[in-house]
């Protein structure tokens, strides 16, 4: 303890700082929204990690068999479905069918023949998706009448498929992952451009600060989803491309916030403290004006992800956004939009996802920004 | 007062310039152009298209061409609507726009002011809670969200409502909602905190003291400050609601402005993009201007000359 007090003196100013930390998550860990909804971004987050990887389904594989097919935990055929299927398969191999029983995963198909059946028959079988090592058990002496016996492929699509027959689930969770993933780059491209720009401007301020904010209004001025639309659709629709658009147009506000911030920085004693000691303008940004701009950048960061990731569904629900296999969550709900006459769960389920994210991010953001506001002491 | 609108729409010239400029050359350096197709045109026939829209040209000269004719009013042939200028073509959609954008403003002004102060003067009680609520709900769920789903629970469920088109007067209803649920939840915001701070400015404290009623005290001296935030608001939020919403538009199926951005963007379709963007950029010009006068009307320490 002794040893404590007699280290500290020279580091006061880290301690004092690292106090503002904690006190603003101790205000954070009371707000039960924002803590709510921190779990649910770290649920989502994990979703989007591991969930492509853990998923039962490809999220680009195609069932052709389960097209639309209605979300449900009972898995794919149902039974009543599956009996239809298996004559069709039967018919094709020009056998009457005259019974069709499932036993759990096995089918087992009694059929006849006018002609002498060929035990190659089984391929016919095994031709469908569902049905697979399809035996013969037994065949009569004259050849026309047979029993086999094939497993059954039973699927489960707990969100139900879409118009192509791929998993809406596996789907969703590739995303979830394209969601959160182009949202934490946008907003890094933007972070670093305006951080660097805005205090750059602000430090050094007269003409420099006046000529580098009047470029920012006039950026300002122009309608600038509509120049992102423009370089999106006339520059290929890639995914690299579309974080740098959407972070180009982010970042705007980011440097007006810490350039006011630099400004009132500026002045204090410990950054003339430095240009006293010599410390060159580049070593003063670095060290003491950006780490001290932090706070607010953190909570204009944190309501900046889901402006981000709105702008990107925006996009891809517009169709300029990813590009098939690969989906969005703004691709999922144009989807469901057109299809919502039949299919209900194809917009509700990807609506919901999006919904329930953009609500945790903001919640969060919220949240922090009163954990972390100075004015609210 | 004169001059200084004089002044600001000829400040406005440069502006709306470097916009132009800006999509016009975007525009020609992408790859593609208007007459590409699955099956090539034939030399010849290509070779006369160009000639006649200028594509024959070099771009310098295109681009004076086209400034000399936005000049006369002319915002030039669509390339990909035939036998339709860009004129008729907006023409035709912006009426739709503006009647939808409009009525989704009066909309949102009136719900928007009433639920922000009542939410104000009940600081606290459960209506506010209410109100804050539903303010974040409509910030957060997009637009294309909510349309969707407006048109899958009224138009395909219930039966009430159309769908979608442009047929009969009940086919604004869910297009109107759509477009004015996130104004409501803005306005609705902003003046519930600006209506609580008013309340409680030295200004309004003389009025109360002076005795007058508290229904004169908040409608008169309360909500006159508390405006100025959503008239702020109001200049770009009602320019992008006048010039249409891609989203509710192809959703609803309407035959707005909205939609031929996205349209003439895919088709290259030049001289359409060229024309929404000036159509959009002349909007939010104007209608700054309309919030600036407004706000010097209405607070009197701005003043301009």
């Amino acid at each position: 303890m002794t040893d404590l007090t007699v280290a500290t003196p020279a580091p006061a100013a880290p301690m004092k700082s690292r106090s503002l930390w904690e006190t603003a998550f101790l205000r954070l860990r009371r707000n039960r929204a924002a803590m709510a909804s921190l779990v649910i971004l770290v649920i989502y987050i994990l979703a989007g990690v591991f969930g492509p990887m853990l998923a039962t389904h490809p999220y680009d594989r195609v069932y052709p068999d389960f097209v639309k097919v209605p979300a449900s935990i009972e898995p794919y055929p149902q039974l009543d479905a599956l009996v239809p299927i298996a004559e069709e398969a039967g018919r094709r191999g020009r056998l009457d069918v005259q019974s069709v029983a499932i036993e759990g995963n096995r089918m087992i198909m009694r059929a006849t023949s006018e002609r002498e059946i060929d035990p190659r028959v089984t391929r016919y079988i095994d031709r469908s998706d569902l049905f697979s090592n399809a035996q013969v058990t037994s065949l009569s002496d004259d050849k026309k009448s047979i029993e086999i016996t094939a497993d059954v492929k039973r699927l489960r699509f707990i969100a139900g498929t879409d118009a192509n027959g791929r998993d809406l689930f596996a789907r969703i969770l590739i995303s979830i992952r394209i969601s959160l993933m182009i949202g934490a780059l946008a907003t890094g491209v933007a972070l670093v451009i305006g951080v660097l720009y805005g205090a750059t401007a602000g430090f050094f301020g007269g003409r420099i600060d006046n000529l580098m904010m009047r470029f920012v209004d006039i950026l300002y001025s122009l309608p600038f989803t509509f120049f992102v639309i423009l370089l999106v659709v006339f520059f290929g629709r890639n995914v690299v491309l579309m974080f740098i658009a959407v972070g180009a147009v982010e970042w705007l506000d980011m440097s007006r916030i810490v350039r006011g911030q630099t400004i009132a920085l500026r002045r204090r004693e410990f950054v003339q403290a430095a240009e006293a000691l010599g410390v060159s303008s580049s070593g003063i940004l670095r060290r003491h004006i950006i780490p001290n701009t932090l706070g607010p950048v953190i909570i204009y960061m944190t309501l900046m992800v889901p402006k981000v990731i709105l702008l990107e569904s925006f996009l891809s629900f517009l169709g300029l956004g990813v590009q098939e296999p690969l989906t969005s969550l703004g691709v999922l709900i144009a989807e469901g939009a057109r299809n919502m006459q039949g299919a209900t769960y194809m917009l509700i389920f990807p609506a919901m996802a999006l919904t329930i994210l953009l609500f945790a991010l903001n919640f969060l953001g919220d949240g922090l920004r009163d954990a972390l506001d100075p004015k609210d002491r | 007062m004169l001059g200084y609108v004089v002044r600001r729409l000829l400040s406005a010239i440069p502006t709306l310039f470097l916009i132009i400029t800006l999509s016009f050359f975007l525009m020609r350096v992408a790859p593609g152009g208007p007459f590409d197709r699955e099956r090539a045109l034939e030399a010849k026939v290509l070779a006369n298209l160009n000639r006649v829209f200028h594509l024959d040209r070099p771009i310098w000269e295109q681009y004076f061409y086209y400034l000399k004719n936005l000049a006369q009013g002319d915002l030039g042939p669509s390339f990909i609507y035939r036998d339709f200028s860009v004129q008729q073509l907006l023409g035709n959609g912006l009426p739709v726009s503006i009647q939808l954008g409009a009525t989704a403003l009066v909309l949102a002004l009136l719900i928007g002011c009433t639920l922000g102060t009542i939410a104000a003067l009940r600081q606290n009680s459960w209506i506010d809670y209410a109100v804050i609520a539903t303010a974040t709900f409509g910030i957060t769920v997009p637009n294309f969200v909510v349309a969707p789903l407006l048109s899958l629970v009224f138009g395909v469920w219930l039966s009430l409502l159309p769908a979608g088109g442009w047929d009969s007067s009940n086919s604004m209803i869910l297009p109107v909602i759509t477009l004015a649920l996130p104004q409501i939840a803005v306005i609705a915001r902003l003046i519930r905190g600006s209506t609580i701070e008013a309340l409680r400015s030295d200004h309004v404290r003389t009025a109360r003291a002076y005795g007058l009623p508290q229904r004169m005290v908040v409608i008169v001296h309360a909500l006159r400050a508390a405006c100025l935030p959503v008239i702020s608001y109001l200049g770009p939020a009602a320019a992008a609601l006048l010039t249409g919403s891609v989203v509710v538009e192809t959703i609803f199926g309407l035959p707005g402005i909205g939609r031929y951005f996205v349209q003439g963007a895919l088709n290259r379709d030049y001289t359409l993009v060229m024309g929404t963007v000036v159509i959009i950029a002349v909007f939010v010009v104007v209608f700054n201007l309309i919030v600036d006068l407004l706000y010097a009307a209405l607070d009197p320490r701005v003043r301009y000359d």
